[in-house]
């Protein structure tokens, strides 16, 4: 399983692999948001909590699609599933080099971004804490999708629609930690909701990511 | 080693071919023949296990099967033996030492897998049958786009190196591959479509 890992983070750091592309969204989604809302900062603080999940959930949907597509493509997906590693530790480790290659740069650079926002100051570490926290479910959650979309054309549009529905929760939770942290309110309540989500997609979705690739490879 | 009774498999929800029957002792292999169509990929994906059959047995030792499609499965960010060496670490095996040289790689060990030809690209792929070492093999059209010379290294691969230790191979080829291996012509199990399962599904 380590081999996959080490190999999809191979593949994503290389030539055509789509690594910063999703942070180089980030940047510019959040950056856009001044433009649009006006260089209020009172207005900006309060909306960047919820603007920047929103930022770093589009962002993290960019690269979903690749998932699983490139290796069905070019039949390694076959062969994967034939092989002795068993799918769903397969799907768990592709969500987790979707999330390192993803997730983690998202929630590095996002206390840069809520600067740009001019987020309250009491904030910042709730917003690195729910992004590490609620990220891995996104990449869990978009694992599974692109799982339901592999071997479809234009597959990728039809992955948003399915899965940003899922991911409403995680937001709720997440940008309500932050905003709460802002607020210098206590948010280990969301924090925690947001964890059980996390744990809760890790010890289900492989099962049925598995079984569902399973069915789009007959 | 490798024992069918009565398989019947579908492809689209529709059978296609209907009471195969075949054993292969543990050495031999068995080409499979038939026009386009009649069935012989679903029949390899059947046995590899990527589809479930609608009726019959498959054995084999369990974990020692393998299964090679027309795609090679190789990435194109990866060099050669970047690419063998990751199925050599799912399948838990090592890297045998002459494998670049048994599929004429050697030269290409660091090309990326994006620059190799068609040809290239399935020598790499047969090469991978190679590195994991498994028993019972499931082979669609292996020689799609090799060379005289590249089919010949194949089929000694095959003969010297697989069979010789107790293996066993399924392919599916058009071509001869001079291998001492029965034939089984899949024409005869050809399932009829309208007799089979397809008009009671209607009614469900």
């Amino acid at each position: 399983m380590i081999a996959l890992l080490l190999r999809d983070l191979r593949l994503a750091v290389r030539a055509g692999g789509g690594f910063g592309l999703g942070l180089a969204f980030f940047l510019i989604v959040v950056v856009l948001v001044p433009f649009g809302v006006g260089p209020d900062t009172a207005v900006l603080s309060r909306i960047a909590p919820g603007n920047l999940w929103v930022a770093s959930l589009l962002a993290a949907l960019l690269s979903l699609d690749r998932i699983f597509a490139l290796d069905y493509e070019d039949g390694s997906l076959a062969l994967l599933a034939t092989s002795p590693l068993p799918l769903e530790g397969a799907a768990m480790m592709k969500a987790l080099a979707h999330w390192i290659t993803t997730g983690l740069p998202l929630t590095l650079a996002a206390p840069a971004l809520g600067f740009l926002l001019s987020l309250a100051p009491e904030a910042y570490a709730y917003l690195l804490l729910s992004l590490l926290i609620g990220t891995p479910a996104l990449s869990m959650i978009g694992t599974f999708g692109a799982a339901l979309t592999v071997g479809l054309r234009r597959g990728g549009l039809l992955l948003s629609l399915l899965v940003l529905p899922l991911y409403v929760p995680t937001l709720i939770f997440g940008a309500e930690a932050v905003r709460r942290g802002a607020d210098g309110l206590d948010p280990s309540g969301a924090l925690m909701l947001m964890g059980g989500i996390t744990a809760g997609c890790f010890a289900l979705l492989p099962f049925a990511t598995s079984a569902v690739l399973r069915v789009n490879l007959r | 080693m490798l024992t069918v009774t009565d398989l019947t498999c579908e492809r689209g929800g529709l059978p296609v071919l209907t009471g195969v029957s075949f054993d292969v002792a543990a050495g031999q292999a068995l080409i499979l023949r038939g026009p386009n169509g009649i069935g012989k990929t679903t029949l390899l994906r059947t046995l590899a296990g990527l589809q479930p059959a609608v009726a019959g047995h498959v054995t084999y030792p369990e974990d020692e099967s393998a299964y090679a499609s027309h795609a090679d499965g190789i990435k194109t960010a990866l060099s050669v033996t970047e690419n063998l060496r990751f199925w050599a670490d799912v399948y838990g095996a090592d890297l045998p030492r002459d494998i670049l040289e048994t599929f004429d790689l050697a030269d290409l060990a660091e090309r990326l897998g994006g620059t190799l030809s068609a040809g290239q690209k399935r020598r790499l792929g047969l090469a991978r049958l190679g590195v994991i070492g498994r028993k019972v093999l499931f082979l669609d059209e292996p020689t799609v786009s090799l060379d005289g010379f590249s089919v010949k290294l194949f089929a000694k691969w095959l003969q010297d190196t697989h069979l010789a230790r107790g293996g066993v191979a399924v392919i599916a080829t058009h071509i001869d591959l001079g291998l001492a291996a029965p034939e089984l012509d899949l024409t005869p199990f050809k399932s009829d479509v309208d007799a089979g399962g397809g008009t009671d599904e209607a009614f469900l």
